[in-house]
Formats: structure tokens, sequence, C-alpha cells
């Protein structure tokens, strides 16, 4: 046991958590691959290799804005319910006629990114704790749903439905599309100042306030990116169901993405992390969902495994994390060291040690 | 940090929040401005309204009612209460809840004898569930959402796993008494609800709690709990024990929705989300060290005198959502509202509600 612990924290040290990851995505695909094989059935075939990628796709959007987000130190619970909102408006504005699809998809993220403006305003203005604010919203979108519609409502045009529906040998579009959006928020965070200040603010706010960064242009923005994405994962749904559904909410889709996130090695209280571990987090439970799929296991045992996967995977995370942090390596997977010019990063402080001690 | 003994000098000064502290030099004053201040103005308030719309709501058994019917999540704010002020959230409670409930009902059976072992054996499962948040929480250092989340996650599919996606058998009536009846023929009252008396009882519990050598230790951690361990609390044992008193209030709050509801599969369905509501609209600071019992319970109340209202004013019960989101965030944000604009970020604080300690991180 200690043999294996020492040896995964060397072998941590020297992948980072970002490698740490992918060979957990590795191990998973492997015992998978082992298991399936083992009840006389294949993994890999092309059917389940699409339905994977189908799956990791709305999931995809939603932890990529949500790693931003986390990254800064706060939290958005409104995402599954500005999703819903989305595949209303999407279907509403679309109204089954071809040529309003840009109409629809302009004004579906712009509203998301309404959304986001505002959470992050009452975040960063009125100093309310991301879980209240994103939490409130979220209820007031919902309420607003439950009261104006009763079932599915618009119409997405055929056009737009090859969004969801159609793929290109075994990649599905929107899996590309997320992959795309992934490389995107990768080079976002790693090129340009504001997803610098990101890592910043999360990593202390008041140590980043103090080295001349305004604390809250990042948060906003993290906020209205999320936001938009979920915006994104609402047009992937209606896409996909045809019409604006507003019951995609029940799903727990916010909790689920913080789950991808924080198993894809981002620290929840912020400032450590990256998108390549969360779309390496997504993967893990898109595999988990085919495979108990693949095994016909009963869908409330999968609710089980899967609770019981994801604390078991934070808690070996949180093993290794122990030794990184107290070296203070300050961006050990997902940033890049602080840019040589430009504005001033946080110098490395000591408080990732005291953050050490509390978790 | 640089001081190891911040914890004895702490928690007194809070206590006058709760409006029984000796003497303090404006005790008025300071009562108001803190978030207990703010959560009872805003309960007077809206059972101001229901006054107007409803009359008779206080004319004693109609209030009983209310009370039946917020007992539960009195007891639910409480149990989040523990956990929210050491620093953590339990979002696990909802499905705890739905969990004994159908346990309950499977394990009764509608056999009158079953009853008290029964309630046995959901103390300890919550016991247990309780034991495992705070013992993962603490000792594999996985963050409380992410632990409370994968409970709740697994306490939804064992359950149904186990009653094969619906709920089976019969809650007894011996076990419907604490939920639905009370001490009869009480003068003006009516009825007084068991309810009542086991959310009063554990009230009292808790506020004695929260004086007690425990009580302060669970405060001074969720304040800063590197400074409590270096003054020698042992923090995973203050923190589990948190976690372990909220799954039981979600068993005791279970035993009361059982018997005054009955047995659906939605039992305790976004409950954890109402329970923090409570909390925070009480003043409660989530990240820990701030708040009073009396202030959670207060919000609690709060919570369901304006389910109340709503019913009364015959909004559809599906705007209550938008409602709840637009109060919790208007309440927080009061709550942490600026003090003098003027002054640079960090002398803005006011000494009475410090927002954050100079020294320790901003928290979530």
């Amino acid at each position: 046991m200690t043999r294996v612990l020492t040896a995964s924290r060397a072998l941590s040290s020297r992948l980072g958590t970002t490698g740490l990851v992918y060979l957990a995505l590795a191990g998973v695909l492997l015992v998978s691959a082992v298991f399936v094989a083992a009840r006389g059935a294949s993994l890999l075939t092309a059917a389940n290799t699409v339905d994977l990628f189908t799956r990791s796709s709305l999931l995809g959007f939603l932890a990529i804005g949500m790693t931003l987000v986390i990254l800064c130190r706060s939290l958005d619970l409104s995402v599954g319910y500005v999703a819903a909102l989305s595949t209303v408006v999407a279907g509403l504005t679309m109204a089954g006629d071809p040529s309003r699809i840009l109409l629809g998809v302009g004004a579906t993220l712009g509203l998301a990114a309404l959304i986001g403006l505002a959470n992050g305003l009452v975040i960063t203005r009125l100093r309310v704790n991301p879980f209240i604010a994103t939490l409130g919203t979220g209820l007031v979108i919902k309420g607003y749903l439950d009261t104006q519609f009763q079932g599915p409502a618009g119409s997405i045009p055929a056009a737009f439905q090859t969004f969801g529906l159609s793929r290109i040998g075994v990649f599905p579009v929107s899996t590309l599309v997320m992959l795309v959006l992934a490389v995107l928020a990768v080079l976002y965070l790693r090129r340009t100042r504001t997803g610098f200040h990101m890592y910043a603010v999360g990593g202390d706010s008041e140590v980043a306030r103090l080295s001349g960064v305004r604390p809250e242009l990042p948060v906003i923005t993290a906020h209205v990116l999320c936001s938009v994405m979920a915006g994104v994962a609402g047009l992937l749904l209606a896409s996909r169901f045809g019409t604006g559904n507003t019951l995609v909410y029940n799903n727990g889709y916010e909790l689920e993405a913080i789950a991808a996130v924080v198993l894809g090695g981002t620290y929840l209280l912020g400032g450590r992390g990256g998108v390549a571990g969360t779309v390496a987090g997504v993967f893990i439970l898109a595999t988990l969902d085919t495979v108990f799929n693949t095994l016909g296991i009963d869908p409330f045992v999968k609710d089980v495994l899967r609770g019981t996967i994801v604390i078991a995977a934070v808690a070996l995370y949180a093993r290794s994390q122990i030794s990184r942090t107290a070296v203070r390596v300050r961006f050990p997977s997902g940033g890049a060291p602080p840019p040589a010019a430009g504005p001033p990063d946080p110098p490395p402080s000591p408080e990732p040690l005291a953050q050490g001690g509390k978790r | 940090m640089t001081s190891p003994v911040p914890t004895p000098s702490r928690p007194p000064e809070r206590v006058p929040a709760t409006g029984a502290g000796p003497s303090r030099p404006d005790p008025v004053l300071s009562l108001l401005r803190s978030g207990t201040g703010t959560v009872t103005v805003l309960l007077v308030l809206i059972f101001a309204v229901i006054a107007t719309q409803n009359p008779s709501f206080f004319e004693g058994p109609p209030l009983m009612a209310f009370a039946k019917k917020v007992a539960p999540l009195v007891i639910l704010a409480i149990g989040q209460y523990l956990v929210i002020v050491s620093g953590e959230f339990d979002l696990s409670v909802g499905s705890l809840v739905g969990a004994q409930v159908v346990i309950a009902a499977r394990l009764i059976d509608g056999e009158e004898a079953m009853t008290f072992p029964v309630i046995g054996v959901m103390l300890l499962f919550g016991l247990l569930v309780g034991l495992v948040n705070g013992l993962v929480t603490t000792l594999l250092r996985v963050p409380s959402i992410i632990t409370t989340l994968g409970t709740m996650l697994i306490l939804f599919g064992a359950v149904r796993h186990w009653t094969g996606g619906a709920p089976t058998g019969a809650l007894s009536e011996g076990f419907r008494v604490f939920g639905r009846h009370g001490l009869e023929g009480v003068p003006v009252l009516g009825q007084i609800p068991w309810a009542l008396v086991i959310a009063t009882v554990i009230t009292a519990g808790a506020v004695l709690l929260m004086r007690s050598p425990y009580g302060r230790t669970l405060m001074a951690t969720g304040d800063n709990d590197t400074a409590a361990a270096f003054s020698g609390v042992r923090v995973w044992r203050v923190r589990t024990l948190a976690f372990v008193g909220s799954s039981l209030a979600a068993t005791v709050a279970a035993i009361l929705i059982g018997g005054f509801a009955g047995v659906t599969a939605q039992v305790g369905e976004g409950l954890e989300f109402t329970a923090i509501t409570a909390v925070v609209l009480g003043g409660v600071v989530l990240g820990g060290g701030r708040g009073t019992v009396v202030a959670a319970v207060l919000g609690a109340l709060t919570v369901e005198a304006l389910f109340t209202l709503f019913n009364q004013l015959y909004l559809p019960s599906t705007i209550q959502p938008t409602a709840q989101g637009l109060i919790i965030i208007a309440a927080v944000a009061y709550a942490s509202r600026r003090g003098d604009l003027r002054l640079p970020e960090r002398l803005r604080r006011r000494p009475d509600h410090p927002t954050e300690q100079p020294l320790d991180s901003p928290r979530r």
C-alpha cells in the first residue's frame, strides 16, 4: 500500500495532475475493456465508441465552462437551468424555420451571456457568495420555466438538428465542436491576459488585487463564458430533441459538471488546474456510462457506482496533492508559468501551504 | 495565524446576536446590524403581510398547522447550520430524508410493533451516513461538496435499487404520530403538534451545544481551521461530528416528514437547497465561523412563511423558486453590503460583521 502510494506520488510529480488524469482515463478504459470482454462483449466497437463520444459532448460543454469558473474560485450551479432555458429559447426563436437558425443561435447565446453577466456582477459587485448567487439565478430561471412552459416548446429545423445527430466517421459533430472549444479554452487560459488573471484571482484574490489585477474582470468573464457554454449545451440538447424541453434541468447537470472538473484535477478552491484535465474527466465519466450501458447495469446502481467512483477519485487526487502543495508548485498543470512580459502576476504566495492543511 | 489562540475570545462576542447575551453597549443596535436582525425584520414583515391577507392566521390552530409544516425544515436547517458553521456543506440531506422515509416504509410495512425498532435503525443509518460524510471529507480530504454530492447519488440510487424503483410498504400509525398529531385540548391553541415540541427541544439543544466547549471549537474551526489546529483542536473530529449532527437531524426531519406527508418517491427532493437557503437567509456565512443557531431557525421560519404567503396570494406554486432565488440573493447581498465606500477595501469591513480575515484567504 505504502509502496503504491510512494510510486504514485513520484509519478504524479513527474506527470503533473493533467498527466495523472489522462493516465487514470487510460486505466479506466483498460479496466472497462477487460470487464466488458469478460462478459463476452466488446467495449471498443464502433457503436460503443460513438455512444461514448456522444455522451461526452454535452457534459464537455458544461464542464469546460465550469472549469473557468472554478479556476476563479467561483462556482456555477445555474448551468443546468441555463441549458434548459436555452433549449426553449432556441426552439421558440427558430420555430422550425431554417432561415432563422443564426438568429436562434444568437438569441440563445446572447441570453446565456446576459445571465452569466448577471451572475458575475452579483458575485463581484454585490459580493454574494457564488454558491448562493448562482443557486439563486438557477431557481429564478426554474420558476420562470415551470410557470411559463408546461411541456415541449418551439421546434428546431432539421438543418440545425445535424449539430446533435450527424457525425463524421465515429466522431459526432457535437464532440468535435466540444473538442475545438476545449482547445480554444486551453489557449485562452495560457495565452491571454484575462486567462492568466483567472489563475491569479483564483489563487488569491487579495494578492492579485495588490499586484494590480482587477479581480472583478476575470470572474465576470469566466461567468459569462460559463453561461455561454451552458447555452451551447442547451443548443445541443435542443437539436437532439428537435424541440425546446424545459425539464432537462432535472438531470443534475451542474453537479455532474463539477464532478467532471474535479475529476479532471482542477482544484475546487481555485487557482490550479485546467481545461485539458477537465476533458479527460469528462471522458472518464462518459466511459463509465458507456460501460454501465454495455453491461446492462440497473440505472439505480449506476448512480451508486458513479457517486463512489467520483469520491474515490477525488480522494486519490487529494492524496497526491498533499505532497505537491508542500513544494508550492503554483501552476502544476493547466497553466503556463507566469508571463515574462505583461502585467505582474501574483508571486507564489505561502498561502497554498495553509490551504493544503485545510482539506 | 500569528496569534495561535484566537479561539476563546471570539465566540462570546457573537453570542449577543442571539439576543441573550449580557450587557453590551447597545444590544438593540448590534442585533439589528447582525444577520439575525435582518432575518427577524424580514420574518416580521412577511408575517405582517400574511396577517393582512388572512387575519385568522394567528388564531391558534392555523398557527399550529404552520408550526407542524415548518418543523422539519427547522430541524434540517439546524443540522445544515452545524456543517456550514464548520466551513463545509452537506448536500446529501435531501437524499437522506428521502432514503429514510423509504426505508421506514419498507421495514415497518404497516406493523405497529416495528415502529420503534425501525426508528432505531433509521438513527443508526443516519449516524453511519454522517460518519461516512465526515470521515471522507476530513481524513480523505475530499471537498465536502463532492463528498456529499457523492453520498446524495449513492443514497438516491441505492434506495431505489433496493425497492425496485418505487417505494413499497407502509408506515404505521405509531410512526405517523410524530408528524401528524400532538398534545390535544390545549386552551387557545387547540393542539400543540409533537413536531413543534421536537423542533423546540432540538433548537434549545443546539443553542446549548453551540455554547458548550464543542460548539466554540466548531465555530473556531469554521473560522480558521489552521489556527484551530494550532491551538490543539482535532479538526477532523469536530467536523465529522458536525456531519453526524446534520445526518441525525435529517433523520429526525424524515420521521416528521414521513408522518406528515406520507411516502412518495419524491420525498426530500431539493430539501438540501431549501435548508441551505434558510441557513444563509439567517445570515450564517458560507465558509464557516459566523452565525447563530437562532438565526438559522429564523431563516427556516422565514422561508416557510414565504411559501405560506404565496399560497395565500394564490400565486402558482411554480413561481416559488423564482422568489426563493431572488430573496436569497438579496438577503446575502444585503448582509455583505459594503461599509463606507470612501475608505479603502480593507478598512471598509465593519468590525461587527467582518467578512474576511486579513491573514485568512477569502473563502467560499
